[in-house]
C-alpha cells in the first residue's frame, strides 16, 4: 500500500459491535485484523463472508467488502468468490454449529479443495445466538436448553476431520491466547490453500467457562500444548510436562521422567503427527493443541487450477462462440 | 429400384424406437432426427428412457425409448400416436405397441421372439404369429440373420455383428423415407472412421455393409405397400443445427458469459434431468465458462451466490427436488438482489417421483417455493431450441434488475430435441449495458450506497468487491437504503414492496403476449413452457375445423405478460392444459379472478394434440 498504512484499525468498520461484553469473539476480530494486515491486501481487496450464528455477524464489524450469509453456507459462498475474483483475499467466518452441524457437509468439501481461503472457525461448544443449545462441539454431559440431563452425543474435533480429509494447514488458538491467535492469523493468512483456523472461545451467556479446563489459572496450563516448529513438546504450568512416542500413539510425561531425546519435536510438516495431535483432549491425558499443528506449502489450490485449465483448454482448443454453436451436424436452408 | 413399394408424400410421420436400454436407442434415434433435419424436415423428438442405467436385460422396465415426429411442416411436438414403431424385442413390442396408430407399421427383430424372451415378458404365445397385433401393418424381420449374413466376411463375434442391427434398420428406413445414404454415411465415418476421434475401422466397416443391407433389403422385399416422401419444410432461411434443449442452455450460458463481458459460471450439482447442461458446460472452459461441479444441491448455488457477488454471471442447474434444497439460497439472492439465473428442468414429482418423466408440477414451488414474500421473475422455455433463448433473456433480466430469475424447462424440452437456427454471436444482443456496476471513478465526489437504486428498473448499486473504495457489508438480514441492518418495520414494509415493485415493474417491458387465432371468440388456450408445442398444434387444427379457439403461450410465467389480463377477459372459456394438478390455472384464477379451467396431465409424458382437442371440444359442447 502506498497512500494507507495497513494497520488493524483501518480494517476496522465505524460500527458499533454487538457481541455480548466479555464475549470471545472480540479476541478473535483483532487476531483476524491482524492476519489482514499480514496478508498486504487493501481493504477493498478483503471479502469476508460468514454464516449464521453470533460469530457470523463479524463482516458488519470489519471496513472490509462482507457478505453476512445463511446457516452454514459461508464456505461454498466463498468458495464461489474466491473462483470467481481471485485477486481476492477471502475469510470465511464461522461457529461451531454452522461448520460442523449444518454446514458439515461444506466445511468437508472446501478443504478437500484446498481451496485458498482462510477458514475461522470459532468454537464455543454451543449455540448462543438461537440462546444456548448444544453443537456438535459439546462435551458430553454439557448442560444447555436441549440437553437439561446431560449432553449423550459424542462431541466431534473439526480439526481431525479436516486432516482426515486433505487439510493443507490447521491450527488452533484460544481467545485466552491473543498474541497466539494473532500468529496464527498472520500464519493462516499467508498459506496458500485452506487455513482452517480453530479459536476455542468462551460464551460468557450459555456456556460460560468452555474452555477453563485450558484457561484456569491454576492448571489450565496442564491441559494445552503450544506448539512450535522445531520445538520440544513442552507444556505445563511449570514446563514440568511433555510428549513422548507411545508406539504408533502419543502420550504425556514428566520431563523428569523421561530422556531428553525421548521428547517430540513438533514438525509442522508430518501429517500422520498432524491428525494425532489435533485430536489429543484432557480426558485421554493429554493436552489440547494449540498453535499450527500442521502447514504445508505447495499443494495446488482449487481456484489457480481452474484457471489454469481454463487456460489450457483456451490454448488447445480455442473456440469462438460461433464455433460452438455450429457444432455437428448443421444445414442450410 | 425395384418398383416394389409405392412412393406416397406424407405431410408428417412419427416413428418410436424401442429396445432395451444399452442396446442405443436414443443413438439411432438421434441419427433419424439429424437425417430427417439434414434433408429439410422440421423434426422434433422426445426420449423416453428407464431410471436405472441398465435394467435386466428384456425386460419391460428396461426399455428405452425415442420419439420423434418429421414433417414437410413446422412440427411442435414428437407426435401423438406414432405412424411407425421400430421394437427391438418382445419386451420393447409388448411395451410400446399400443401406442401405435390404427393401422400403423410395427417393424420388429423377429430373431429376438426367443421362447426365453417372450416368456419373461408374459407372452404365451408369439404375438407376430398369433394375430393379436392384427390391427397393425407388421414387419417380422430376422434382423440377426440378415446382419450375419451381410457380414458373413467379417471376423467378428456375432455379439458384435448384432450389434449393427441398429444401422440395418437406419438402412430400412432411410429407404421407407426416401433419405439420401450419403449423410448416414457421413456420419459412420465420422463417428469411426480413420479421421474420427477415436477411430473403430471395423466398426465403421460393419455398420455401413449393415446399413447398405438395410437399404437392399427394403428395396427387394415385398413387405412393404409404401413407402413416404416428405417434402422440404417451410422454415426461416438460415443455418440450422439440431438441439436438445438442455445443450441449448448450456452454449446460451457461455454466450451470455461473453456477451456481458463477465465470466459465465455454472455452480452446480448432477440430477436428472438437468445434468447434460453440466456436462456440455463442463466442455467450455475455452469459452471462459467455469463450472463448478459442488457437494450437495445446496453448495451449487451457493457457490453461484458467490460468484455472482464476486462479479460472475452466475447460473446454477437443477431439477425439482433440487430446487427444494435451493430454496433457502434463491431466497439469500432475493434479499442480497444480485443477478442469478436458476435453470429447472422439470421431472415428475414430487420427492425423487419420476426422474425420467417430465411434467410440468414446480410451478408453484418456483412461485412460492421460499419464505417470506420473494417472487422472482419465471420464464419457460418453450421448446428444445427456444431454451437458448429463455436462459439468453434470463440473464439479461437477471443482470438488468438485479435479481434471481428462474428458467422452467422440463424433462421433454430438456432431452428432447429439434432443429435450431443458429444465431451469429455477433448480433446476439450485448448484455454489457445491463451489467451496470458501480464504479466510483463514474461519480466523482459521490458515495457508493449499497441499496440505492435505479429509479425506472429499481435495480440497486452493486459495486463488486475489490472496487476501489466501495467497501461495504451487505447480508441475508433486512436491511436499509445503506446496507445497514434495520429492523425497523416501517423500513422493512418499503423494502418489502421496493423487491415486489421491482419484479411487478418487469412486466411494463415484457414483450406482450401474442395470441395465435382471432383476438377474441369462445375459447382461449392457454400454454407455458413444454406444453406450447401440443396447444400450438391443437388450436391450429380447431382453427383449421373451423372452431372459434385461439391460443396464447406464457414466455414469462411471472410476472404475467401486461395484456394477458384484457385478453382473457374477450374468450367465454379459458383452458389451461398443465402437466400438473392445475397450477398455473391456480396462479390464473388468483390474478384474474376468471374460471380458467385445467386439464391437467401427470403420466410423465408430454401432451398430445388430440387429448386437447378433445378437451376443447368438450368445452364447446360438442
Amino acid at each position: 500500500m502506498s497512500d494507507t498504512q495497513l494497520t488493524k484499525k483501518y480494517f476496522a468498520a465505524d460500527a458499533e459491535v454487538k457481541w455480548c461484553p466479555g464475549c470471545g469473539d472480540y479476541a478473535i476480530m483483532n487476531a483476524v485484523r491482524a492476519g489482514m494486515v499480514a496478508a498486504g491486501k487493501p481493504r477493498d481487496e478483503v471479502s469476508i463472508v460468514s454464516g449464521i450464528g453470533c460469530s457470523s455477524r463479524f463482516p458488519y464489524y470489519m471496513e472490509t467488502y462482507g457478505l453476512h450469509t445463511i446457516h452454514g453456507r459461508a464456505a461454498a459462498i466463498a468458495s464461489g468468490v474466491k473462483v470467481a475474483n481471485p485477486k481476492l483475499d477471502v475469510w470465511v467466518i464461522s461457529g461451531d454449529g454452522d461448520s460442523t452441524a449444518i454446514g458439515g457437509n461444506h466445511f468437508m468439501h472446501v478443504i478437500r479443495r484446498n481451496m485458498n481461503l482462510n477458514y475461522v472457525l470459532i468454537n464455543n461448544k454451543i449455540y448462543g445466538l438461537t440462546k444456548g443449545q448444544y453443537s456438535p462441539c459439546s462435551e458430553m454431559g454439557q448442560i444447555s436448553k436441549t440437553s437439561p440431563y446431560g449432553v449423550i452425543d459424542y462431541p466431534m474435533a473439526p480439526l481431525k476431520v479436516a486432516m482426515g480429509i486433505g487439510a493443507t494447514f490447521i491450527a488452533r488458538g484460544l481467545d485466552a491466547k491473543m498474541k497466539l491467535s494473532e500468529e496464527i492469523c498472520i500464519r493462516g493468512a499467508q498459506h496458500n490453500g485452506l487455513s482452517m483456523m480453530e479459536f476455542f472461545t468462551n460464551c460468557v451467556i450459555y456456556n460460560d467457562g468452555a474452555h477453563s479446563k485450558l484457561t484456569n489459572k491454576e492448571d489450565g496450563e496442564n491441559n494445552c500444548i503450544v506448539l512450535r516448529n522445531g520445538e520440544k513438546m513442552i507444556f505445563g504450568t511449570e514446563s514440568q510436562l511433555c510428549l513422548v512416542q507411545d508406539g504408533f500413539a502419543i502420550k504425556a510425561a514428566k520431563v523428569a521422567d523421561v530422556a531428553e531425546s525421548a521428547i517430540l519435536v513438533h514438525d509442522e510438516k508430518n501429517a500422520e503427527v498432524g491428525t494425532l495431535l489435533a485430536g489429543m483432549r484432557p480426558d485421554n491425558g493429554l493436552p489440547i493443541a494449540l498453535g499450527i499443528i500442521y502447514a504445508i506449502e505447495g499443494k495446488p489450490t482449487y481456484n489457480d487450477m481452474v484457471h489454469e485449465q481454463v487456460e489450457a483448454v483456451k490454448a488447445k482448443r480455442g473456440r469462438s462462440m460461433d464455433d460452438i454453436m455450429r457444432e455437428g451436424h448443421t444445414w442450410t436452408v | 429400384m425395384a418398383e416394389n413399394a409405392k412412393l406416397t408424400s406424407a405431410e408428417q410421420i412419427v416413428v418410436k424406437f424401442t429396445g432395451d436400454s444399452g442396446d442405443g436407442m436414443q443413438l439411432i434415434g438421434n441419427q433419424l432426427t439429424a437425417l430427417a433435419a439434414l434433408d429439410g424436415n422440421d423434426v422434433n423428438s422426445l426420449p423416453d428412457y428407464p431410471s436405472e442405467i441398465r435394467a435386466p436385460i428384456g425386460t419391460i422396465a428396461g426399455v428405452s425409448g425415442f420419439q420423434m415426429c418429421l414433417g414437410d411442416h413446422k412440427i411442435y411436438t414428437a407426435g401423438d400416436s406414432p405412424d411407425v414403431l421400430v421394437s427391438f424385442n418382445p419386451a420393447a413390442l409388448k411395451h410400446s405397441s399400443k401406442f401405435v396408430k390404427a393401422g400403423g407399421i410395427i417393424i420388429t427383430n423377429s430373431d429376438s421372439f426367443t421362447e426365453k424372451a417372450m416368456t419373461k415378458v408374459g407372452y404365451t404365445t408369439n404375438p407376430l404369429e398369433d394375430g393379436s397385433l392384427a390391427g397393425y401393418d407388421v414387419k417380422a424381420i430376422p434382423m440377426f440373420t440378415l446382419v450375419r449374413e451381410s457380414l458373413a466376411d467379417m471376423e467378428m463375434p456375432n455379439s458384435a455383428k448384432d450389434r449393427c442391427k441398429n444401422f440395418f434398420v437406419m438402412g430400412l428406413l432411410c429407404w421407407l423415407f426416401n433419405k439420401k445414404q450419403q449423410l448416414v454415411l457421413d456420419f459412420i465415418q465420422e463417428k469411426f472412421g480413420a479421421n474420427s476421434k477415436k477411430p473403430k475401422l471395423q466398426v465403421a466397416e460393419a455398420n455401413t455393409k449393415a446399413f447398405k443391407a438395410g437399404l437392399h433389403f427394403g428395396e427387394t422385399t415385398i413387405m412393404f405397400q409404401e413407402r413416404y416422401d416428405l417434402g422440404a419444410a417451410q422454415i426461416e432461411k438460415g443455418l440450422y443445427r439440431n438441439i436438445t434443449g438442455n445443450d441449448a442452455a448450456a452454449i446460451a450460458i457461455a454466450a451470455a458469459g461473453q456477451k456481458a463481458g463477465l465470466i459465465p459460471f455454472i455452480g452446480s450439482y448432477p440430477i436428472t434431468p438437468a445434468t447434460d447442461i453440466l456436462h456440455l458446460g463442463s466442455e467450455f472452459k475455452d469459452a471462459g465458462l467455469i463450472t463448478m461441479q459442488m457437494e450437495d444441491e445446496i453448495a451449487g448455488i451457493c457457490s453461484a451466490v458467490g460468484a455472482s457477488y464476486a462479479g460472475a454471471l452466475a447460473f446454477t442447474t437443477t431439477s425439482g427436488p433440487g430446487l427444494s434444497l435451493k430454496t433457502e439460497a434463491a431466497g439469500m439472492a432475493f434479499i442480497l438482489e444480485i443477478p442469478l439465473v436458476i435453470i429447472n428442468v422439470q421431472r415428475g414429482g414430487p420427492s425423487t417421483g419420476l426422474p425420467t418423466k417430465t411434467e410440468q408440477s414446480d410451478l408453484l414451488q418456483a412461485m412460492f417455493g421460499r419464505n417470506g414474500d420473494s417472487y422472482m421473475p419465471i420464464i419457460a422455455a418453450n421448446s428444445p431450441a427456444d431454451c437458448f433463448d429463455a436462459v439468453f433473456q434470463a440473464a439479461k433480466v437477471a443482470l438488468k434488475y438485479r435479481t434471481p430469475v428462474i428458467v422452467m424447462s422440463d424433462g421433454y424440452i430438456g432431452q428432447g430435441s429439434c432443429p435450431w437456427k443458429v444465431p451469429n454471436f455477433a448480433d446476439l444482443e450485448d448484455l454489457r449495458p445491463y451489467v451496470g456496476t458501480w464504479k466510483p471513478e463514474e461519480h466523482p465526489g459521490e458515495k457508493y450506497v449499497s441499496y440505492k437504486r435505479d429509479p425506472e428498473t429499481l435495480a440497486r448499486t452493486i459495486a463488486i468487491p475489490g472496487t476501489k473504495g466501495c467497501q461495504n457489508r451487505i447480508g441475508t438480514l433486512e436491511k436499509n437504503e445503506n446496507g445497514d441492518v434495520s429492523t425497523d418495520a416501517a423500513n422493512h414494509q418499503k423494502m418489502t414492496e421496493l423487491r415486489k415493485a421491482k419484479v411487478d415493474n418487469l412486466a411494463k417491458v415484457l414483450p406482450a403476449a401474442e395470441i395465435q387465432g382471432a383476438d377474441s371468440g369462445k375459447v382461449l388456450v392457454i400454454s407455458w413452457g413444454g406444453t406450447y408445442g401440443a396447444v400450438k398444434g391443437a388450436v391450429d387444427r380447431l382453427i383449421e375445423e373451423g372452431k372459434s379457439v385461439s391460443g396464447v403461450n406464457l414466455r414469462w410465467v411471472w410476472p404475467f405478460p401486461p395484456n394477458l389480463g384484457e385478453m382473457i377477459s374477450r374468450f367465454d372459456k379459458v383452458l389451461a392444459p398443465e402437466l400438473n394438478m392445475g397450477q398455473l390455472s391456480l396462479l390464473l384464477r388468483s390474478r384474474f379472478l376468471v374460471d380458467v379451467q385445467s386439464l391437467s396431465k401427470v403420466q410423465g409424458d408430454p401432451f398430445r394434440e388430440f387429448e386437447i382437442i378433445d378437451k376443447v371440444h368438450e368445452m364447446l359442447g360438442e
